[in-house]
């Protein structure tokens, strides 16, 4: 336009070459390709930035799903679990986990004296440092289950303590561990004798997906199994009740609402509530369901009920738009066939929107599972070490989750446990790209043409 | 205005199927509509022209109540279907438009199979009591709308994938699978090539022998080939409504001579 009407005097414009750009082009072409260069430099500081985090959080994080195993025969002694000899179940289930440490130093001792293992200054007891402080109790469970093979000598494999599995991923060296009060470099020379001797090694950990959470002091046996649960029960209760909320009441909105100032209002909020801080949500879900309603704290449930709130206004904006976007030209011809608004609606929009419904439900989901702010106001934080129980009370049992237990890893101060947080965070990361391919699989699949 | 000529020496036996006197519409505070009265008669093809934006769509819509979908629409006036007056608190638009059928400018068929486009209007009205009841109104309705041979082999691939034309044929089909009284067609050529359109126009001639069609169309060669009347609307007025020879050949009013041979519109 404004070349046009610049060029309306009696400038030579025209009469000059084609094969020569005027000024007016060159700082036209000039402008274009800054805009060129800016949008590339963007993409390309994004994905590098992209590649270092996803580096650094599988660096960090891999090693959390290997774990250092240490394995050996261990005999159940009948003087130690069952004094009185009368092989009674409840007799045996009555020793604590203190009663087995012994039988853990037995076997170190055995080991010695039979490989020619052993290492000045330590004892077959200090040996016992180099298994988890969980193994005692694994070992208990194992007897528990089992009480017969009392007098059993058995093969167990032990979890390395924290150090000691640190020692093999390279994070606890032979000088930190001069330094360190829980662990000498004389245990991380026997630990490399018990290694070579084929005793100790590193292998899958099951544990870090199934195991609860455990104490500061026990790194090696904190696992995710509670927080995946936990997540889980969320994730079914947001669906189960923001997907048919949610959509029934974007087709009200959408459909069959009058379009008055009031609608007006209600639509502007509902995009409004999407940007709304989501610790706000967990405030609201504090008061209303904890206080109020008077739900347990800590329990999916009221997650799920305040992750509701969250996720049904990006469900019912995205389930507007496609419903708009279905042409009009669809409800006519049902009306015209002598559909009612209703069997319009659900017969032939609903179908052709679903797609779009589908996608915006799963990704409403997946901002929900990374949610963490209002999780902590409900009392999601707790440290849970019990897994709740089978739906649907386990909707009431107090849990963990992803988010949540990343955050309280990041807490703690045994180093140990930056490699589980990195890993839990793998372990979310993985989750959310599951259901984002699902979104997209689904949507391939349900895509119709019109 | 104008009162129908039904007592023209040249007129059959024929009955107003559908009587609308006094008719105004308003789109919010425009006037649409001015005070339009037509009787529609049984078993006649009768062309709606005009320029565009003259009503007549809106008209047309207004014989099944699609303009009650329009929120901002108003409607006045009486419109009769067989004496019953359409607009009463008492009547159902979904029976209203299960009785007056209607096909759309652009072909619209649903996403769904051939058989399942003609299927719907039956299905939902109950009128087939069972699956072999409802294939025969399908070929039936497929072979009213001339497009029985070119899709009885693949009745269940979609009515997307047809062309143009079939579409358009398809949907004609479809509105009559519900066995309406009265066929309304807004613009059903205006997205057809020639041959098409030849094709849809014999079907509209054929479908004169059992039903009342109202067609809404933008070419005056199309309306003096298929239909008997016609009515020409100029800004919201019904300016003439006579025989079809008649407008064409002799037309009363001089707008109405200025449109057809191309002066105005």
């Amino acid at each position: 336009m404004t070349d046009a009407t610049s060029s309306g005097g009696a400038t030579p414009r025209h009469s000059s070459s084609l094969l020569t750009q005027d000024a007016r082009t060159l700082k036209r072409n000039a402008a274009e390709s800054r805009f060129r260069a800016y949008g590339l430099s963007a993409v390309v500081i994004a994905m590098l930035a992209l590649v270092f985090l996803l580096g650094s959080i599988l660096h960090n994080g891999s090693s959390a799903f290997r774990q250092t195993f240490i394995t050996l025969d261990v005999y159940l002694d009948p003087a130690k679990l069952d004094k009185k000899g009368t092989g009674n179940a409840e007799e045996i289930r009555k020793v604590t986990t203190f009663g087995y440490a012994p039988l853990i130093a037995a076997s170190f001792e055995k080991l010695f004296e039979e490989e020619g293992i052993g290492v000045e200054g330590i004892s077959a007891k200090k040996a016992g440092d180099l298994i988890s402080k969980e193994g005692a109790a694994d070992l208990r469970r194992f007897v528990h289950e089992d009480t017969t093979r009392v007098g059993e000598t058995v093969s167990f494999s032990f979890l390395a303590s924290g150090r000691i599995d640190g020692f093999f991923k390279g994070r606890v060296t032979m000088e930190s561990a001069e330094r360190d009060s829980n662990v000498s470099p004389a245990q991380l020379m026997l630990a490399e004798q018990l290694k070579e001797a084929g005793h100790l090694k590193t292998s899958w950990n099951w544990g870090f997906l199934t195991m609860a959470d455990a104490s500061e002091n026990r790194p090696e046996a904190a696992g995710l199994g509670v927080a995946i649960l936990g997540s889980f029960y969320m994730m079914i209760v947001v669906l189960v009740l923001s997907l048919p909320i949610g959509v029934a009441a974007s087709i009200y909105l959408e459909e069959f609402a009058p379009k008055n100032w009031i609608t007006d209002i209600i639509e502007v909020n509902i995009s409004n509530l999407a940007a709304v801080p989501s610790i706000v949500f967990g405030i609201l879900g504090l008061a209303i369901f904890i206080n109020f309603a008077g739900l347990p704290q800590s329990a999916p449930i009221v997650g799920g009920l305040v992750l509701t709130l969250m996720t049904l206004p990006t469900i019912i904006i995205a389930t507007r738009a496609s419903l708009k976007a279905v042409p009009p030209s669809i409800r006519d011809a049902a009306l015209g066939v002598g559909a009612s608004k209703m069997q319009a609606v659900f017969h032939h929009v609903l179908p052709l929107a679903a797609p779009g419904i589908l996608t915006g439900t799963i990704i409403g989901l997946a901002q929900a599972l990374g949610e963490t702010a209002p999780l902590l106001l409900i009392g999601m934080v707790a440290f849970v070490r019990e897994f709740p129980a089978a739906p649907p009370e386990g909707f009431f049992d107090p849990a963990s989750a992803l988010p949540v237990q990343v955050y309280n890893w990041t807490q703690r101060a045994d180093p140990a446990f930056v490699e589980r947080a990195s890993g839990a965070i793998i372990v979310l990361l993985v989750f959310l790209l599951i259901m984002n391919a699902i979104a997209i699989v689904l949507r391939r699949r349900f895509e119709r043409r019109w | 205005m104008y009162d129908a000529p039904n007592l023209g020496a040249k007129v059959e036996q024929k009955t107003n199927k559908i009587e609308a006197n006094g008719v105004q519409v308003y789109y919010g505070d425009t006037h649409a509509i001015k005070d339009v009265s037509v009787a529609i008669e049984s078993n006649t093809v009768t062309a709606f022209i005009g320029p565009s934006g003259c009503g007549k769509s809106t008209f047309l819509r207004c014989l099944n109540r699609m303009n009650d979908t329009i929120d901002i629409c108003r409607i006045e006036g009486d419109i009769r279907l067989d004496g019953e007056d359409i607009y009463d608190k008492r009547v159902d638009p979904v029976q209203l438009r299960a009785k007056v059928g209607m096909v759309f400018q652009k072909p619209n068929p649903f996403p769904k199979s051939i058989y399942d486009n003609i299927a719907y209007g039956p299905r939902i009205h109950g009128l087939a009591k069972s699956k072999a009841d409802l294939d025969e109104i399908v070929e039936k309705s497929l072979r009213r709308g001339a497009i029985w041979n070119e899709v009885k082999d693949r009745l269940h691939e979609p009515g997307t994938g047809l062309s143009g034309g079939q579409q358009q044929r398809l949907c004609i089909a479809r509105a009559i699978a519900t066995e309406p009284e009265v066929l309304l067609m807004d613009e059903p050529c205006s997205a057809l090539d020639p041959i098409a359109t030849a094709q849809v126009e014999e079907l509209i001639d054929e479908l004169r022998a059992q039903y009342s069609v109202v067609i809404v169309t933008h070419s005056m060669q199309q309306a003096a080939r298929v239909s008997q009347k016609t009515a020409f609307f100029h800004l919201g007025h019904l300016v003439e409504y006579d025989n079809t020879s008649t407008i064409f050949t002799n037309p009363r009013d001089e707008r109405t001579e200025s449109y057809i041979t191309g002066r105005i519109g």
